[in-house]
């Protein structure tokens, strides 16, 4: 009963949190409520039974990766958004589609999804569990999702170092005296 | 939950715990303030705060009283609503990291068995790593919406140097885990139990030498103090991101440093120096007490620890601190993760 109660609570959270994401008009706005999703996200997990899940959702995505977000926002100064009329066609298009698509998604789900409801903690949420699913039943997909991350790493180094010989040689300030 | 225990009384002894725990905490907090003044005066040869009270030892009331009736400015042009949540952010999160920490074993009070910790999870470990890495939004958002360049500055600063200095923080913690093989600060705790060859203390800190320095380190960093203090160094920012701060505000970020320092202190204790443990003797009050009292002094020891630092190191150059942690901090870390993989693979 508790659970049912939080967990309504947290969604709704969550929800009102991306929809305000893309109503501010500022950027740190928008990513502080992006940061409060994923803290609702791992309370909902919470409520699972999954609290290792909970954990590791805020520290890598809360904690981590929005973290550098804001402080590239910061970096940059990035100021406030302008708004535009939106385009028609978006408009005449977009939402019926979009009324079209959730719609036929939810009855899909509400029809013929097999899943009942889980109890919480009837899941493997303990970190052995975990780490024994990812390292043997899975091994190989896990494997193969680092590669890919290791991959995109070395695009993002390729694209943001400068081509070779445009670069002048960033004059440093002399050391001082005495050190090394 | 206990497991014969009614609702109504797991509540009540929640809360009670919750409220001894809070203000053990924020006490604990004002008086290293005052030790830190002392100390460090008697490192550079004055005295330190001696006039309110004996010894000095009221000075951290008069000094509530102070920041407390304190104007409080809000200087023009700040970013309202994140100036104001800024410092209450970094102060609440702080104190939050208390509700993990066990402080000594089980109690017995009149048939009703209790842990000395606010509450036990089989993650507590983490939840104190991803308490401390939300903490960097009270200092990076305080920063941003004071629209001052030095606060923003030192905001940025102090982001850069906790995100890298994390990441080591939490590589060095791996080959505790793996030696004791659980996430749960009690389970680590009493891993330690016992002695090597009867009279070694089973402590990490002896297998995980270089994992303690590195830890030690990388905590001294995430918390700002010096020789990592870029964030709010005086010289050459004003006071860093706080810059723009008065009255209890100030006060808010002051009590979060400090809160910080004390949840480093006993997350050193617990998972390094073997907790609680330490010899019991006398009647059976003092037997259930003495643990505290053992873990209380390992605390205190790596508080008296940081003011000493304090006293005696200068300040990195910014370059030198993110080289450190990028260069030689991690590559350490993942060594130690290496060999202590190896080591328990080939010989347990």
């Amino acid at each position: 009963m508790v659970h049912t109660v939080l967990f309504t609570i947290f969604a709704l959270i969550a929800v009102a949190g991306a929809v305000n994401l893309i109503a501010q008009r500022h950027p740190i706005n928008s990513a502080l409520s992006l940061i409060v999703v994923m803290a609702s996200l791992a309370v909902e997990y919470l409520l699972l039974g999954a609290e290792f899940l909970a954990v590791i959702q805020v520290i890598i995505y809360a904690g981590a990766i929005m973290v550098l977000f804001v402080f590239t926002i910061m970096l940059l100064n990035a100021g406030e958004e302008e708004r535009t009329q939106g385009s028609r066609v978006a408009l005449l298009l977009g939402v019926p589609g979009l009324v079209i698509g959730g719609g036929t998604l939810a009855w899909l789900l509400f029809r013929h999804s097999g899943t009942g409801a889980v109890a919480a903690g009837a899941l493997p949420g303990f970190p052995k569990e975990i780490g024994r699913l990812l390292f043997r039943d899975f091994l190989l997909p896990f494997e193969v999702t680092s590669v890919l991350i290791l991959i995109a790493i070395m695009g993002a180094v390729v694209l943001a170092s400068p081509p070779k010989g445009a670069q002048e040689p960033i004059e440093l300030p002399p050391a001082p005296q005495g050190e090394e | 939950m206990q497991g014969t225990v009614s609702l109504t009384q797991f509540v009540v002894i929640s809360i009670l715990k919750i409220a001894i725990g809070l203000g053990a905490l924020l006490t604990l907090d004002a008086y290293t303030v005052l030790a830190e003044r002392k100390i460090v005066g008697r490192i550079q040869n004055r005295w330190g705060p001696s006039r309110v009270g004996p010894f000095g030892l009221l000075q951290p009331v008069a000094d509530a009283f102070k920041l407390l009736f304190k104007e409080d400015i809000t200087p023009p042009y700040v970013y309202k609503p994140l100036y104001l949540l800024a410092p209450v952010l970094a102060l609440a999160l702080s104190l939050c990291s208390i509700a993990v920490i066990p402080i000594g074993n089980d109690i017995t009070i009149r048939g009703y068995t209790t842990a000395l910790q606010i509450t036990d999870i089989n993650v507590g470990l983490l939840v104190i790593l991803g308490i401390t890495s939300i903490g960097v939004y009270g200092v990076a958002l305080a920063g941003w919406s004071s629209n001052n360049k030095y606060s923003l500055l030192g905001s940025l600063r102090a982001s850069a140097q906790m995100i890298s200095y994390e990441v080591a923080l939490g590589l060095s913690l791996v080959g505790v885990l793996i030696l004791s093989g659980t996430f749960s600060l009690r389970g680590i705790v009493d891993a330690q139990a016992g002695t090597w060859f009867g009279f070694i203390p089973r402590w990490n800190i002896f297998p995980q030498f270089v994992g303690f320095l590195i830890y030690l380190t990388a905590a001294y960093a995430e918390t700002n103090r010096i020789p990592f203090d870029l964030p709010e160094a005086e010289t050459e920012l004003v006071a860093g991101y706080h810059t723009e701060y008065s009255s209890m505000k100030f006060a808010m970020f002051f009590m979060a440093e400090y809160a910080n320092m004390i949840t480093v202190a006993c997350l050193a204790s617990l998972l390094f120096l073997g907790g609680w443990h330490g010899p019991l003797f006398g009647p059976p009050l003092m037997q259930a007490l003495l643990p505290v009292f053992w873990f209380a002094l390992r605390v205190f020891f790596f508080l008296f620890l940081y003011i000493w630092i304090r006293g005696t190191l200068p300040r990195f150059r910014y370059d030198q601190l993110m080289a450190f942690s990028w260069k030689v901090l991690l590559p350490l870390a993942i060594a130690n993760i290496v060999f202590t993989s190896l080591w328990v693979a080939l010989f347990s």
